[in-house]
């Protein structure tokens, strides 16, 4: 899309409501346009100073770097660099952590590579049959759906979504058994006939050891579990025999197991012999505006640009070249781990809005409120800039250029439309300007371009090859990485001879059932699980600043059956309170028939006592760190008038 | 280290093996299995009738599982004595024993024991007419249904338009006669009780099953026992009938083995009984699977013995000393291809109860039957046969103890429908077309008296049709029925 005095026009896809009216955060009386010290006005180098003087007092790993998956390629890189360079702190990760950490691991293990979509978006509208496993693209990403006209759709959501609704098949299983329904459909598809045993035995290693685990989900055992009808996973395995597309999205990722939910997924795509052909696939559906470049170049605790790990010798001697340092910290903490370590003293906070997007959001706010320095860089005053003592104002996205890289990993140019109000100044100037104070001027550039050159050297040789790329041919064509030299064409189609592991094959990773980490029982009846709705964006810092959005959706609500809300004296349109073990959210009740009698929906937008990350588990995946999301246990209780 | 001593390697030693090496890397076990060749899954059995897995994919471990998990397997062995006193088993070779005698006491060895675990398992028990069993073994075109060697040699003799008689019209039996009519077999199954399944089922449900399994070609003889076998010919029954029979397939329950428990005097009783520890009458010993008895539990069905399984290791282990076994609610699910059946709970209960709510509805010529038995709100039980929406959900709100919804009906019928497409006349001005911008019907109907008339006009006007694309029919609908109105409204 693009801004035309100031107006939003549509690319050649689509626009939701949230794009549409995305120009008007661009003069919106909320924006930020000064720094502020202890909420005081400052100029930049006041703050700067500030800010450098106070970070001079802290050891370098009791300072934290806390980024996130929508900023874009250069600024992410150049933050990566700026926590392990200028800092030279160890603990640096961002929120796409939150978001596609599972999906990386779980692609990662598989395939040797994690690009989230290995084949263009296009590819899809070839499809026979595409299985949507926790996604919600027609609230997430509406226009997504362009391309899957004329394709038959599976939906796997424990509530009947909006996506769901334009499904030929839903399946609905209970929050929380993803896990046992992929491995169900393995063990169907294995009984039905429908997997492809010569590209099992050809292209894949680990068949074996995954089927001893799936044989134990026959159909009928699976539906107990899931509540998935037998009858509906035998349909569900013969559309998907032939021209198919597994896809996962947060609703499968975001639980404490969803690496091993992600790898069952892969199974069952291997077992069908759908990755690595033209016309087939199994790909992750990204969250966040640059879920995919976010998690390529170093703002991710174990990770060097180019995709490289932090503990290999050979990645980290080849970026100590590019950056003419002889040091590097080693790997740091995980997101949420981070934003509750108790041994920081200080942390930089870019592009996020942890307070209200971390799970059990009451004890990261608290933890942020305790350390000796936070600092924001947002364009908005989200709620935790509000609680920062310094903010910086900074540019967002028509107002600066640079590189995104979307879900099929295709890199995009951002460019800029229009000069950001005074006062603002690009997150490149802020970590130049800190990196300056901190005695290491010269390594931080603040051009885009400048900085892309860069992160093409320090890709150079990696998994996420950008070496080839440059802005001018970013202007001509369309390029997927890797690219390893500039007249390299791209790879739109990754794994078509060999997946990435040495020996060519994909791996079948072995994954069992184990069920949420808290089940629900007598104190806490029902399961509560989390997403997002079409008008809000994230953490809704964003989105609840905008007029017509408010208008459509102003509060915070749960969705739950009718006879859920009666049994528990609620009405529809009155207020609740949602509770768990770790906190209590109110919302207004919306009673929608198709709720599952044991589960309710919360959206996760929403700012003080309806954030609904106040009741999320905090439990995290032990291979991606990701917390546990999308499944706990809560009761529902009346709201007393107090009066 | 403790050590523990697994008596069997069928489906709950094998899981209570999987189960202690999750929880102790450490622990000591050693399982003592009779046959040759690793576990198998015996749930599976039936679908290998059906010509649907091979033998190979049932098999619960491959050869390097014990050698990489630590467990010192001993297959070919059984045990020929417990000495509760010094807590040791003797086992035995089971394969080649009198060559291997020969050479002084090679093939008994003694193994030591913290824990002992009987995981028996159950023998089929065979009616009692002439000629089914000869020197104590099964006669020549008599079949268990019981182990992979019973299905290679059904599948061996179950060639297409072969007769076969399958002795019990029970839930194992019924999987075997729908495998068997699926390659192409003539069945008949007979069967004592006057309908099919008769723990699980109410005649009504019973008599639908049948009629539903006669349609897919097999037939039944109810209130029947067998009284003689002819090799090579058939069967005759009790009323004298013959039923021609190349093979006939035994499938009339099973007996818990309890033979060594009894022999080590231990408390038995239909099996070996235990308590909610899973404990026998010595309390080093304890007893899993279909050999156990233990008051919360049916015997056959293998959901018990995982369960209990995973009692026992976290007892075992110490992961959870205070884990109690505490009964297993069976759902049983028929798996057979073309009959979607599920019954679970107490299903005897009649429509006329005063003291539950029961549901029934009945469409035999569609194969079709509910019951749905309601105390205190909650789903009791049920019985859901060619329904597969509902079995699913049904078993749901039993499993997990969810109040029924107040809407009954709805419960029988499984799936909250989607709601009817409406006509754009019927749509309430608030109603929302395009979901991707928030449209609704009013706003459009506004824009087009404002002269938005085509629906790029719409488009540029509202933003409706511009995001997914997906209401583009209904703003067309709404564009054709605001054309066609526009007269009268004129």
């Amino acid at each position: 899309m693009s801004v035309i005095d100031g107006q939003v026009a549509p690319g050649p896809g689509g626009l939701c409501q949230k794009g549409w009216t995305a120009g008007e955060l661009l003069r919106h009386p909320g924006r930020l346009t000064t720094p502020l010290v202890h909420g005081r006005p400052a100029s930049w180098d006041e703050a700067l100073d500030f800010v450098a003087s106070r970070i001079k007092e802290f050891e370098p790993d009791e300072v934290a770097v806390f980024g996130g998956g929508g900023l874009t390629n250069e600024k992410a890189y150049l933050l990566g660099k700026f926590a392990r360079v200028a800092l030279k702190t160890s603990q640096i990760d961002y929120n796409g952590r939150f978001c596609m950490s599972s999906a990386a691991a779980a692609g990662n293990k598989a395939f040797g590579l994690d690009r989230g979509m290995p084949f263009p978006l296009s590819d899809l509208k070839s499809a026979d049959t595409v299985l949507l496993a926790g996604s919600n693209p027609a609230e997430t990403m509406p226009p997504f759906l362009r391309h899957l006209e004329g394709t038959r759709l599976i939906v796997i959501d424990p509530r009947r979504t909006a996506t769901a609704e334009r499904a030929t098949l839903h399946l609905q299983p209970a929050p929380g058994t993803d896990l046992a329904l992929a491995l169900g459909l393995l063990h169907t598809a294995v009984i039905e006939g429908v997997i492809d045993k010569e590209y099992i035995s050809s292209r894949t290693s680990g068949f074996d050891d995954a089927w001893r685990v799936a044989a134990q989900w026959w159909p009928e055992h699976t539906e107990r579990v899931t509540g998935v009808s037998a009858a509906d996973q035998r349909a569900a395995v013969h559309m998907l025999a032939g021209r198919s597309y597994i896809l996962t999205g947060r609703g499968t990722e975001q639980h404490a197991s969803g690496t091993d939910n992600v790898s069952a997924w892969i199974n069952l795509a291997l077992a069908l012999g759908l990755p690595g052909r033209v016309g087939s696939g199994y790909g992750c559906l990204t969250g966040q505006g640059n879920g995919q470049g976010g998690r390529e170049h170093g703002q991710k605790a174990d990770q060097l640009p180019g995709y490289r790990k932090l503990d290999d010798p050979v990645a980290r001697q080849h970026i100590m070249d590019v950056w003419g340092v002889d040091w590097l910290p080693g790997p740091g903490r995980s997101a949420y781990e981070l934003l509750t370590a108790d041994d920081l003293r200080a942390m930089l906070v870019f592009g996020s809005n942890p307070v209200v997007s971390a799970p059990r959001a009451s004890g990261v706010a608290e933890r942020l409120k305790a350390l000796d320095l936070l600092v924001v860089a947002d364009f908005v005053m989200s709620e935790t800039a509000a609680m920062a003592d310094v903010v910086f104002p900074v540019t967002q996205w028509a107002e600066e250029d640079g590189t995104m890289t979307n879900l099929e990993g295709r890199i995009i140019r951002r460019r800029k439309a229009l000069d950001p109000p005074a006062g603002v100044r690009s997150d490149l100037h802020l970590i130049h300007g800190l990196a300056a104070r901190l005695g290491c001027a010269e390594k931080f550039l603040t051009e885009p371009k400048e900085v892309f050159e860069e992160l093409r050297r320090a890709s150079a040789g990696g998994p996420s090859d950008y070496s080839g790329v440059t802005y001018e041919r970013l202007d001509a064509e369309q390029l997927h990485w890797p690219v390893p030299s500039v007249d390299h064409p791209g790879t739109p189609r990754l794994f078509l001879d060999r997946f990435a592991h040495p020996d060519g094959l994909a791996r079948f990773v072995p994954v069992d059932h184990k069920g949420p980490a808290e089940p629900p029982d007598e104190e806490f009846p029902l399961q509560a699980t989390t997403g997002r709705v079409l008008q809000h964006y994230q953490s809704g810092a964003q989105t609840r600043r905008i007029g017509e959005l408010m208008k459509a959706v102003p509060e915070m609500y749960v969705e739950m059956h009718p006879d859920t809300a009666s049994r528990a004296g609620l009405a529809s349109g009155e207020p609740a309170h949602v509770v768990s073990r770790r906190g209590r959210v109110t919302a207004t009740v919306r009673c929608v028939p198709s709720m599952r009698a044991d589960a309710v929906f919360l959206p996760f937008h929403f700012p003080g006592d309806g954030r609904a990350n106040l009741l999320t588990n905090p439990a995290l995946d032990p291979t991606s760190r990701m917390p546990e999301f999308k499944v706990c246990a809560v009761r529902l209780e009346q709201v007393c008038d107090e009066s | 280290m403790r050590r523990v001593v697994i008596v069997g390697y069928g489906m709950a030693g094998a899981r209570l093996a999987d189960e202690l090496r999750r929880r102790d890397h450490d622990i000591s076990i050693t399982i003592i299995g009779s046959e040759p060749h690793a576990a198998y899954n015996r749930v599976l059995l039936s679908t290998v009738v059906a010509g649907t897995m091979t033998p190979e994919s049932t098999r619960l471990h491959d050869e390097k599982w014990a050698a990489e998990h630590n467990i010192d397997l001993r297959l070919g062995y059984e045990v020929a004595e417990i000495d509760r006193a010094s807590r040791t088993v003797t086992i035995e070779s089971t394969r080649g024993a009198s060559v291997l005698s020969e050479s002084t006491e090679g093939p008994r060895v003694s193994v030591q024991y913290d824990a002992l675990v009987l995981a028996t398992g159950s023998t089929p028990w065979v009616p009692p007419a002439e000629g089914l069993v000869e020197d104590g073994r099964l006669a020549e075109g008599v079949v268990a249904f019981r182990t992979l060697d019973d299905c290679a040699e059904i599948e061996a003799k179950a060639h297409k338009g072969a007769p076969v008689v399958v002795l019990g019209g029970g839930l194992l039996g019924i999987e075997a006669a729908r495998g068997l009519a699926g390659r192409g077999c003539l069945v008949t199954v007979v069967h004592p009780v006057g309908h099919l399944m008769e723990r699980q089922l109410d005649p009504g449900a019973g008599g639908v099953l049948a009629r539903t399994l006669g349609q897919l070609g097999i037939e039944f003889k109810l209130n029947s026992l067998a009284a003689k076998y002819l090799p090579g010919d058939g069967l005759i029954l009790d009323d004298g009938t013959h039923v021609p029979a190349e093979l006939v397939v035994v499938s009339a329950g099973v007996r818990a083995e309890t033979s060594l428990a009894v022999k080590a005097g231990l408390e038995v009783d239909r099996g070996i009984v235990v308590d909610d520890a899973l404990r026998t009458s010595d309390p080093r010993i304890h007893a899993i699977g279909d050999c156990a008895q233990h008051p919360g539990t049916v015997s056959g069905l293998v959901q018990p013995a995982w369960d209990q399984a995973a009692v026992l290791a976290d007892r075992l282990t110490g992961a959870n000393p205070a884990a109690r076994y505490l009964g297993t609610s069976v759902v049983t699910r028929l798996k057979a291809r073309d009959v979607d059946l599920a019954a679970l709970g107490d299903v005897h209960t009649d429509v006329d109860c005063p003291d539950s709510e029961v549901l029934c509805f009945q469409e035999p010529s569609r194969g079709r039957y509910a019951k749905l038995v309601l105390r205190d709100d909650r789903v009791a039980g049920a019985i859901v046969l060619g329904a597969p929406d509902a079995a699913a959900t049904i078993t749901q709100f039993y499993d997990r103890g969810i109040p029924a919804p107040t809407d009954r009906l709805a419960l029988l019928l499984g799936r909250a429908l989607p709601a009817e497409a409406a006509s754009p006349a019927d749509l309430p001005s608030s109603a929302v077309i395009c979901r991707c911008n928030t449209v609704s019907k009013g706003q459009i109907v506004s824009a087009w008296r404002s002269g938005a008339e085509t629906l790029p006009q719409l488009a540029e006007s509202t933003r409706a049709t511009t995001g997914c694309g997906g209401c583009k029919d209904a703003v067309c609908g709404l564009l054709d029925w605001l054309g066609a109105s526009q007269p009268a409204s004129a």
